[in-house]
């Protein structure tokens, strides 16, 4: 499903009330800009036209005291547009007091994906679901570099940065999908770190946590996610361009390696394989292309990964004992 | 002494061993003929056409550069570039236009040229380092293109950190030196301008009798003084950080990458100053001369670049709402970016009370400074809505801050120097250019901006994030009304390349005022002399000395 479908859209769709308001808060700035500038922009193409050079003109312009006019006219907008100033800062201290009953969902970025954790443990990768009418808290943070996890239906985005904990919230009232995009500049691929967030009722929202798209909560399942996310699939899936071993089905079997070796592809190859891949563990007839994840892969992911790699063998390994 | 004329006052003291080869009263541009006695002139004028010289190419490489990014993006898959190659070209426009040829466009020429004139100075304080200065951009600008020429650099002009240490794998570090050497020539210009604005004023050349443009360029290199020593800071430890792991900005290694954000815009913001009062002062030398009437509010204007450029150290943060800063913090900046963004806004009121009851002339120069006003007023503005917390949530590195600082900066700094190079190219080659040409120039400008820049408002509240390559079809529409206009934009751009240069060899001899303008630098011939004064300069009694009733009778050119 497509967020729109619109050649042209010319306002975004809001889906919350603090959306709503940050609108009437721009219209009603935009109101008062045209109030401070239209009338400059008509004076000076009615003066250009008026005492064009040659024109009949009254020119005299005595000694007119401009403190009073100077001080006024910068004094007067400025208290003006400090309204705007207050108005936006009340919006903005309430987008920062989280309610205490906010659902945590927990959001990773990292190049190039958004992994996103509910708080029964389904985890799903760039999209989003979300109930509506109830508090929701991100709480996020970042494997790499900086991104930002913006949510233009909601008005609202926050950086997520290495190390350090983030976080927005935000009640939602209006079902629909709507795009969540990565607005930090985050290096090669950041125009594709986007994705559907979508608004759903409580009653949906249950039951698609039950059944639908992300991925069940457990080891294996989350592991499958890292598998995805660290693209190992780009080389090891059958069909990958790169010619590389399947992994399917490799947990407890023999490896015959390039130095002509004989290793049983138990748990301590599979992590070593994955950390230092080309340590003497090169497999026979393959180049060596494999990227070293040590530093990369962070312990606990490393863990649920071994561990959907072992369950892949598992299945493999009853398929093809009859 | 050559000038025989000048009498050695203590304002007038010449740097120059004076030269016996110099004829009398020959002109700076026939004074010598060499090649060396380009490339060594001391000579504030001739490094003022070195500079021109150079930030024209740059301006070229940015205008290409950005040329192929609107060529992208008309269409939503990113099919035009990989991803890659779109990055770098993105980074590339925004490295060059920002730094090579922003910050020092109108100080580096105008100021070069024009301070000492304005102030009835035969030089610069400091004529060697003002060739030196040159040396140094040039560096700086060397080793940047080294990295274009080598490969290029993809990580935006802001070069975020842990993304430039730890993950990008292009050239960034002969990009970072490029721009930290470039630095130095501004602190070089900035403090040649404050000891001249000080020690070398003509007799009578109060501070209240300054033109606008060199309390400007005052103002302009205090800022140049005081915020670049720590974006050089900055990104040295970048660059330690890159080359050796020293932990500063990376987390992997104990640093903060939120600190660097600090860093970069403790000098940036006051960067966008340095872009934008430059570009005031050529206004407020412009709008006078084409009214035939002193600028309204002399003392204020003077005052306010003053206060701006000290009350913009204050705002950096309004860039970083939303990255985890403090919101005490963030109610603060906001409401300081208020108290920055209000004045330079209403500055325009000065112009518009200024051509009240004037004798206008809408000639090129003037065409440009009406265009200049309507963007910058927009640009400030804008501004102020991405100062506004709740709206910065929305539209923080979206579509609408390109157009905002395109607003600010095209309209701000190239409008004014195109404005300023209108202006006083009769005085700095003796040419005139073709009158009709130029206001063609001029509004093939102001519409080719607006088409272009104008829907990228309305693109970055529906949502689109900059510096996407790849975007929902949604946004396709306005994507392509924006590069049409950078079409037009780019004719406007490439005429006065054209006529102006064809100027120099066919255009008609100008006189030394052909505008009837007030000034230290319009009583001197076109060109100006070698050692600028052949008399000694007299000040006037009040800057903007023009009758308090305007003439009506029609320009004269004497
Ligand atoms: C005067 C000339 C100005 C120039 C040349 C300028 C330039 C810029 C630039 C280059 C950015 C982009 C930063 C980025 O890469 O994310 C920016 C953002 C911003 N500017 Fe300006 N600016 C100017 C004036 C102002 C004024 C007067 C204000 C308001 C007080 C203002 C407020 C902001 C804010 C709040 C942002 C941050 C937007 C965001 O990241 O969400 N600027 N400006
Ligand atoms: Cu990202």
């Amino acid at each position: 499903m497509n967020p729109t479908d619109l050649a042209l859209q010319l306002w975004p769709a809001a889906a919350s009330a603090t959306a709503v308001e940050t609108d009437w808060l721009i219209l009603a700035f935009t109101v008062l800009t045209l109030l401070l500038t239209v009338p400059v922009f008509v004076a000076i193409t009615w003066f250009a036209i008026r005492y064009r050079q040659g024109e009949e003109a009254d020119r005299s312009h005595g000694n007119v005291r401009s403190v009073l006019i100077e001080i006024s006219w910068m004094l007067i907008p400025f208290l003006l547009t400090l309204i705007f100033f207050v108005w936006g800062a009340r919006l903005f201290f309430i987008s920062k007091q989280v309610p205490g009953d906010a659902m945590v969902v927990e959001a990773i970025g990292r190049q190039w994906m958004w992994k996103f954790q509910h708080p029964t443990g389904q985890s799903e990768i760039n999209d989003l679901h979300l109930p509506i009418g109830q508090p929701i808290k991100i709480r996020m943070i970042s494997q790499d570099v900086i991104h930002n996890l913006y949510l233009p239906a909601l008005r609202m985005q926050m950086a997520t940065l290495p190390d350090r904990y983030t976080e927005l919230w935000f009640k939602a009232d209006r079902t629909g999908s709507y795009r969540l995009y990565c607005s930090e500049y985050c290096g090669t691929d950041h125009s594709k770190m986007d994705g559907t967030l979508t608004l759903m009722t409580q009653a949906d929202y249950a039951a698609w946590l039950q059944n639908a798209g992300a991925q069940q909560g457990g080891q294996a399942g989350a592991g499958r996610v890292v598998y995805e996310s660290y693209g190992c699939g780009a080389c090891h899936d059958p069909g990958a361009k790169v010619r590389a071993p399947s992994l399917a089905g490799l947990y407890g079997r023999e490896v015959r390696l390039a130095d002509g070796r004989t290793v049983t592809a138990d748990e301590t190859y599979l992590r070593d394989k994955i950390l230092n891949p080309n340590r003497q563990k090169l497999a026979a007839d393959y180049k060596q292309v494999m990227p070293a994840f040590r530093n990369v892969i962070p312990p606990d992911d490393l863990d649920r990964l071994v561990s959907y790699l072992k369950s892949t063998g598992a299945t493999a390994q009853q398929e093809a004992q009859p | 002494m050559t000038s025989g004329t000048i009498t050695d006052g203590p304002a007038l003291r010449d740097p120059h061993t004076p030269d016996s080869r110099i004829g009398h009263g020959a002109d700076y541009l026939h004074a010598e003929h060499t090649l060396r006695s380009w490339f060594f002139t001391t000579d504030h004028k001739r490094i003022a056409l070195l500079y021109l010289a150079s930030i024209t190419a740059f301006f070229v490489i940015g205008a290409v550069t950005a040329g192929l990014v609107r060529l992208a993006l008309v269409v939503p898959d990113g099919q035009v570039f990989t991803n890659d190659t779109y990055n770098k070209l993105f980074t590339i426009h925004g490295v060059v236009m920002v730094w090579f040829f922003l910050i020092p466009s109108i100080p580096a020429t105008f100021g070069n040229f024009l301070i000492p004139l304005m102030i009835g100075a035969r030089d610069l304080a400091f004529p060697k380092l003002n060739l030196a200065s040159w040396y140094v951009f040039m560096t700086g600008a060397l080793f940047t293109l080294a990295s274009v020429v080598l490969g290029g650099v993809d990580t935006g002009w802001t070069f975020y950190t842990p993304l430039s240490t730890a993950f990008s794998n292009t050239w960034v570090v002969p990009a970072l030196i490029g721009v930290t050497i470039v630095g130095f020539s501004s602190i070089l210009t900035g403090l040649n301008f404050v000891v001249t604005i000080h020690t070398m004023r003509a007799p009578g050349m109060t501070w209240f009798r300054l033109p606008i443009f060199v309390w400007t360029h005052y103002a302009t290199s205090l800022i140049f003084l005081l915020a670049t020593p720590v974006i050089t800071v900055a990104l040295i430890l970048l660059i330690a950080e890159r080359a050796f792991h020293i932990g500063v900005f990376d987390p992997a290694y104990g640093g903060d990458p939120v600190l660097f954000q600090h860093l970069f815009w403790f000098y940036s913001h006051p960067a966008v100053y340095i872009m934008v009062l430059p570009g005031m002062g050529v206004i407020s030398e412009i709008v006078p001369a084409f009214a035939q009437k002193k600028l309204f509010g002399y003392k204020f204007v003077a005052y306010a670049a003053i206060g701006l450029a000290s009350v913009t150290f204050f705002v950096w943060g309004h860039h970083m709402f939303v990255n985890g800063q403090s919101d005490f913090a963030s109610v603060a900046f906001s409401v300081l970016s208020f108290a920055v963004a209000v004045p330079s806004a209403v500055k325009v009121y000065n112009w518009t009370a200024t051509i009240h009851k004037g004798s206008l002339k809408l000639d090129t120069p003037m065409l440009y400074a009406m265009g200049y006003i309507g963007l910058f007023v927009l640009g400030g503005l804008t501004g102020l809505y991405l100062a506004t917390l709740a709206i910065n949530q929305h539209v923080h590195a979206t579509y609408f801050v390109v157009a905002h600082f395109h607003y600010i900066m095209v309209g701000g700094t190239v409008l004014a120097f195109l404005g300023g190079l209108h202006f006083w190219w009769p005085k700095i080659t003796g040419r005139m250019y073709i009158e009709a040409w130029g206001r063609i120039s001029a509004f093939l400008i102001f519409i080719g901006f607006n088409v272009t820049f104008f829907p990228q408002f309305i693109l970055g509240y529906l949502g689109m994030p900059r510096r996407y390559h790849v975007y929902p079809p949604e946004f396709q529409f306005l994507n392509i009304l924006s590069s049409a206009g950078s079409t037009i934009l780019a004719v406007g751009y490439l005429f006065p390349m054209v006529y102006l240069v064809y100027s120099i060899w066919f255009g008609k001899r100008a006189p030394a005022n052909p505008w009837d303008a007030k000034g230290l630098e319009w009583t001197v011939p076109s060109p100006p002399p070698a050692h600028n004064f052949l008399t000694e300069p007299v000040a006037p009694k009040v800057p903007y000395d023009y009758p308090l009733q305007a003439r009506e009778t029609g320009r004269q050119h004497s």
